[in-house]
């Protein structure tokens, strides 16, 4: 799990990213950081890998850094594939697993990160991240 | 044969030892649709189930269900950990409190267990799936939801091998496997495969 913004966030919209590997979810979260720019940055964790740091998802992990991340204003999951997305889900649906207001986004991942990091960083609500994330769905490359 | 929390151990401890003793299969039947993991993937979870009902055993069908629940969640780290989970939690939950449950009981609650599988994985019958072996398993135990376990049990097992072996035509429309398209007929689904292990310890369980 990578630490959160370098700021003290208060408020703000927590985002988590969850890939099969490590690898990805920690350089998914830095660069969205990254593009996010300076100023203050919402909390950003990632959750890859599964418990041995092999490719497969923890949810354990995956619980952790939501909780690391939630600052009473929500917390956006965002996941690459299969297991990760199913973790997710069988979490969300067992109530307690993950902080209240917790909410697994339909987005592209590395797209959607960077959607979800500069709208949540901006102070925008849960529902203006996920909507964002989302739209990053028709961001055409030809 | 009383189907109390003894028995719902019983047939974890069972479907850990199966597991065990065909985890090398499993992950041969995942190597040419799946990543090779469904094998080493459930033995790990299983095993975990297994130890966490031998150190707490809970007094309830659906306590030990939802234990073992948590420990697929949380130490698989594949899809068959959430979707083995869910169907477990789901299950279990159908008991509520009760100390024991029916013949009908049980398969009412496995239906309950299978649907929250479907809606998941957003897979159906015919996917090439895990639900290929147990909607029919569910059926059959329906359908013997009269008789006795033991026979009630084995006619679920007999349904779910009978669909773990009819998935080898189906053309995969969920998960890794899908990507393959054409390419992944011809091939056994593993998760369905598991499923039909999980009834047949189901069965094992009852015949005591």
């Amino acid at each position: 799990m990578s630490g959160s913004g370098a700021q003290p966030a208060a408020g703000l919209v927590g985002v988590v990213l969850v890939s099969h590997s490590a690898a990805v979810a920690a350089s998914v979260a830095a660069l969205a950081q990254g593009l996010a720019g300076g100023g203050r940055s919402a909390p950003v964790a990632a959750a890859g890998g599964d418990a041995d740091g092999g490719l497969g998802t923890s949810a354990d992990l995956v619980a952790e850094a939501a909780r690391s991340v939630d600052r009473g204003a929500g917390v956006a999951v965002l996941a690459d594939l299969g297991s990760a997305v199913l973790t997710v889900k069988a979490l969300l649906a067992d109530e307690d697993e993950l902080p209240p207001g917790t909410r697994l986004l339909d987005a592209p991942f590395v797209e959607g990160a960077v959607a979800a990091v500069v709208t949540a960083s901006a102070g925008a609500p849960l529902a203006d991240v996920a909507a964002a994330a989302s739209e990053a769905y028709t961001y055409r490359k030809l | 044969m009383t189907l109390d929390a003894e028995f719902f151990r019983r047939w974890m401890a069972g479907t850990a030892a199966a597991v065990e003793a065909d985890a090398d299969r499993l992950t041969e039947l995942d190597s040419p649709i799946g990543d090779a993991d469904h094998g080493s993937n459930l033995r790990r979870g299983f095993a975990a189930v297994a130890a966490a009902l031998e150190k707490e055993p809970p007094d309830t069908p659906g306590g030990v269900l939802a234990l073992a629940s948590r420990q697929l969640i949380s130490t698989v780290g594949g899809a068959s950990g959430p979707l083995y989970g869910m169907l477990l939690r789901r299950t279990g939950k159908t008991f509520g409190d009760a100390a024991q449950v029916s013949v009908a009981e049980f398969a009412q609650a496995l239906r309950v267990g299978a649907d929250a599988v479907a809606q998941l994985g957003g897979a159906a019958a015919g996917d090439k799936t895990m639900l290929d072996a147990l909607l029919p398993g569910v059926e059959a135990l329906d359908a013997a939801r009269g008789e006795e376990p033991r026979v009630a049990f084995a006619a679920a097992r007999d349904a779910a091998e009978s669909g773990a072996l009819a998935t080898v035509p189906l053309r995969a429309r969920k998960g890794r496997a899908s990507y393959l398209g054409e390419r992944s007929v011809g091939h056994q689904d593993p998760g369905a495969t598991s499923s039909a292990l999980l009834l047949r310890a189901l069965a094992e369980a009852a015949a005591g």
